[in-house]
């Protein structure tokens, strides 16, 4: 069987699998890293949402083929180590807003927004209302009220 | 491990002293018998049920069931033979342990449980552990999770187990510290406190407080809590676990050779498999390690759900069609109106009567959650284990026991946290499937649905028609008539048997009619003055799955009523919120339509294409109000979105709660949050198409529930003091009011008043359905271009 290498949160991790296999599948079946979350798998719910090499992806629309050996895969896992801390900013921030309900979605919620605020300052600009608009995330217990809250509390402490 | 709680019970004297340290002075108490267990603290309580209220003004409509006993009296009655065995530990470290028996799905009842022990027994919030107990078939129908009635009905045992537990803690510090237990306090994070400063911990206490045998208490409990913990807002428990991923619900769970396992399904609704042409290609493909052919597909068992996926789609066979193949919206609506019962005949009316009538239909909605039906299992010749987020794990119990040929003693079931439900794990579609392909292949599974399964062969909130009468004589109403016609509404989870089991308590009619002619008159009640008011439910058509959907019929009959009070209101030329409000029949629901119309600004001037909605609604043990304000202005209609509906936009929600005695309010004012988001999708996006047999969404960009471009950027939700000692609902609380505030402002805004919903539902697809097929779509490779 071949085998699959890529960074994990900050560790090289090589995966005897098929270079077909979708990453979320690597990830949860293979290396029992389940904070990304199945909700559709075919990149619609964003429950899945993760970063490649600092930008938001999707793991459930990646071949683990596809991945290079030095591409840095972070997890909501491995987020908190990106700022050498317990939490990130952006998890500060949705405890304190008491974001989760039934919780399913908001790890690909958190890296979404992380994802969102890096990408607004890359542009040199701060979230909008557009951009709040436009978050693809689904949640079905409707949270969307502190999300929003949220990642604009968030930024701040970002 | 656990060294329950202590031997004298506190008799009266000793709790009016202790009552008094709440410094309240004139606490009102009742008396409670519970126990002490040899091991255990075993407690019983006895709930008691609200009054009715008095009528207002209009003219007196006489109570409907609902008002004097509704289905959150049910749910209460039915708990009470088996409340005893509610049971609350004191670990050794001092901590309080409680094994639920319900299911936490994300409405916070672990969090508001946690608070009303940590009330009780002076103990930090972290200090209470709540775990979701397995099934207890002793606990007969007090396990079954619904009608937001966790809270209303766990309330007084939860506080009468724990204050069984502080008492007998207070006594085991009386002999240990040789004062009088009255003379002794508790204090704020497990300590009891001697007048003389001397202090001891109940981890210290807890083996003491242990007796050999079940010791029958009396506890005196103060009708309100003192509010140092309950009334105050708390964080989720288990929310730093949710945002750091540490959270497991079913699939997260690593239980030995419990691999990926998916099924393939038939193209057509509850399809049956007749044959596999292709079963050794299959079982051949990578990863796959098991296939095994059933009724309701070809299951499917391999090192990841990424190989399930694609061994699903490469299967070939032959199916039997299901039960609605080749039906339609249309044919099944045509059904439905068939079925209609005339309106019942009114009375000779004066001459110059004037009726104000109007036709609804509601589309079927899918209340499939995040977490797709899921289940581990593991099912051995003489024994098995299931994990799934289950809110009638009795009922699963014995339906996996019976399918798998086991005694219900040797099934297993533990009920683990689910993703979300709205309904659906009310049934457990997922763990009998489980179960029954564990013991066909003979190893252990993880089985998961797809998303597409999820959305199509999942349960679904059935289609149904509204019809409403009313006649005005004057200005006054003098009659309403609703009568509901809907496809079945399948309560085969628990609720049944235990309407079947209780059918000779219910109020005097209700014990003879159907299940679910009997939820409905236990759950509508029209919330004004209208003078003779008459709700019926005709039910046909049991082929499709069905469930409740984040409440059951109130949305619906709500929505359509609401509609009606603004035509009206119209029609005798009052305003929408000072009609509602002089034809209220409830104090609370007045107060709480008050309140948005403050808060809201009811009235304030609008822009042609915008418009502001009210509407009430009364459930729950509580009373709601919604204020909504659109734009369905066209530029805002037609604003771009890939792959998305957008539409008309709530640009503002006001919303208002009296949840009677409120244990965490900021968990109350998240579910209210939710449920606004459900009421907007009810009313403007949310629904699935039938077509030739089958429902065509298969995914979150066919099913359109809000999303971000949809919700309110303002929400405001107000949550009303009350005196009142006893907890409401929550979970589905914040719906009907939305969805009826929605459509009442949508009609305003347009001039026209809708006769379907969702609005969208009859505009041409927003999507190109997936294949039926192969029946789930293929996982996309193209995630590294699409980077942000």
């Amino acid at each position: 069987m071949p085998t699959q290498t890529f960074r994990l949160n900050g560790e090289t991790v090589t995966v005897d699998v098929e270079d077909d296999v979708r990453v979320l599948w690597v990830l949860r079946d293979l290396l029992g890293v389940t904070g990304p979350k199945y909700g559709c798998g075919i990149n619609v719910c964003k429950a899945c949402t993760s970063h490649v090499n600092g930008r938001a992806f999707n793991p459930c629309a990646v071949r683990v083929g596809d991945l290079a050996a030095d591409d840095e895969v972070t997890t909501i896992e491995g987020l908190p180590a990106t700022v050498g801390a317990e939490l990130h900013p952006m998890q500060e921030a949705w405890l304190e807003h008491d974001v989760a309900q039934c919780g399913y979605c908001q790890p690909g919620q958190v890296m979404a927004a992380v994802a969102l605020v890096n990408k607004a300052r890359r542009e040199g600009r701060t979230i909008t209302d557009a951009d709040l608009d436009g978050i693809r995330n689904i949640c079905r217990c409707g949270t969307y009220t502190r999300i929003r809250e949220a990642v604009v509390d968030g930024e701040s402490r970002m | 491990m656990t060294g329950p709680a202590g031997s004298t019970g506190l008799g009266q004297d000793q709790a009016a002293t202790e009552g008094d340290t709440t410094g309240t002075g004139t606490v009102s108490r009742r008396g409670f018998l519970g126990f002490v267990l040899g091991g255990a603290t075993l407690v019983a309580a006895a709930p008691f049920l609200e009054q009715p209220p008095a009528a207002a003004d209009g003219i007196p409509t006489v109570p409907q069931p609902a008002e004097i006993y509704d289905l959150n009296d049910f749910l209460t009655h039915i708990t009470l033979p088996t409340s005893q065995l509610i049971t609350i530990s004191i670990d050794e470290d001092g901590g309080a342990s409680f094994a639920l028996p319900r299911a936490e799905v994300g409405q916070g009842i672990t969090t508001s449980t946690a608070m009303i022990i940590a009330e009780e027994l002076d103990l930090p919030l972290e200090k209470v552990r709540i775990s979701l107990a397995p099934a207890r078939p002793e606990l007969l129908f007090n396990q079954l999770t619904g009608g937001s009635n966790t809270t209303i009905s766990t309330y007084t045992p939860v506080r009468v187990a724990a204050a069984v537990a502080r008492g007998a803690l207070l006594a085991a510090a009386a002999r240990l510290l040789g004062d009088n237990v009255d003379q002794l306090v508790t204090k704020a994070g497990g300590i009891v406190e001697a007048p003389d400063g001397r202090q001891v911990t109940y981890a210290e206490l807890t083996i003491d407080a242990a007796v050999a045998q079940d010791r029958a208490v009396e506890v005196q409990l103060p009708d309100r809590p003192a509010g140092r913990v309950v009334g105050t807002p708390q964080n989720r428990v288990d929310a730093r676990d949710a945002i750091t991923g540490r959270k497991q619900y079913a699939t997260d769970l690593q239980v030995e050779d419990a691999w990926p396992t998916m099924v393939c399904r038939a193209p057509t609704l509850n399809g049956t498999l007749r044959s596999v042409e292709n079963l050794d290609a299959v079982r051949d493909m990578p990863g796959v390690t098991h296939v095994a052919e059933l009724d309701f597909g070809v299951a499917i068992r391999a090192r990841t759900f990424g190989q399930c996926i694609d061994a699903v789609r490469a299967v070939e066979a032959q199916w039997e069609d299901g039960p609605v193949a080749g039906e339609s919206d249309e044919t099944v609506l045509r059904g439905l109106q068939a079925s209609q019962l005339p309106l019942p005949k009114l009375p000779s009316l004066p001459l110059l009567a004037r009726t104000v009538n109007h036709d609804v239909t509601f589309y079927f909605r899918s209340n499939s959650p995040m977490d797709t039906n899921s289940a581990v299992a593991d099912v051995r010749s003489d024994r098995a284990e299931i994990w799934s987020a289950l809110k009638s794990p009795v009922v699963a119990q014995a339906a996996i026991a019976e399918a798998v040929g086991l005694p219900v003693d040797k099934v297993t079931v533990n009920v683990v946290q689910g993703g979300g439900s709205f309904g659906r794990r009310l049934f457990f579609d997922g763990a009998l499937e489980a179960a029954r392909i564990s013991k066909a292949m003979g190893v252990p599974v993880k089985l998961m649905w797809h998303r597409a399964d999820d959305a199509r062969a999942g349960r679904v909130h059935p289609m149904c028609t509204s019809r409403i009468r009313t006649v005005l004589v004057g200005d006054e109403v003098v009659a309403f008539q609703q009568s509901l016609t809907s496809i079945e509404t399948d309560f085969r989870h628990g609720l049944g048997d235990a309407l079947t089991a209780f059918a000779a308590d219910l109020p005097t009619g209700l014990g003879n009619l159907g299940f679910s002619e009997t939820v409905f008159l236990l759950t509508q009640e029209v919330p004004y003055n209208f003078g003779a008011v008459v709700q019926t439910l005709t039910e046909v058509d049991q082929r499709f799955n069905t469930g409740s959907m984040r409440n059951i019929y109130s949305p619906d009959v709500r929505a359509a009523s609401e509609l009606v009070v603004d035509q009206v209101a119209a029609a005798v030329g009052k305003d929408p919120y000072e009609f509602r409000r002089s034809h209220a029949r409830n104090p609370r629901v007045a107060a709480v339509l008050d309140k948005v119309a403050e808060e809201g600004g009811w009235g304030r001037t609008m822009e042609p294409g915008t418009a502001q909605g009210i509407a009430i609604h009364k459930e729950y043990k509580g009373a709601t109000a919604c204020l909504v304000e659109i734009d369905c202005r066209p530029e805002t209609v037609g604003r771009q979105v890939r792959d998305a509906v957008t539409g008309p936009r709530v640009t503002k929600v006001v919303f208002a709660v009296d949840a009677g005695l409120v244990i965490n309010p900021r968990g109350l004012e998240a579910q209210m949050q939710g449920g606004i988001n459900d009421g907007i999708a009810l009313a403007l996006t949310s629904s699935l198409h039938l077509r030739d047999g089958h429902f065509l969404e298969a995914s979150w960009d066919n099913y359109f529930y809000t999303r971000q471009w949809n919700t309110p950027p303002e929400v405001e939700v107000h949550i009303m003091p009350s005196e009142s000692p006893q907890p409401g609902g929550a979970g589905e609380a914040g719906v009907a009011a939305t969805f009826a505030a929605v459509a009442c402002a949508y009609a305003r805004a347009t001039g026209t008043t809708p006769t379907h919903f969702p609005i969208n539902h009859l505009e041409p697809l927003a999507f190109e359905p997936k294949t039926f097929e192969p029946p789930i779509p293929p996982s996309p490779t193209n995630g590294l271009r699409l980077t942000y």
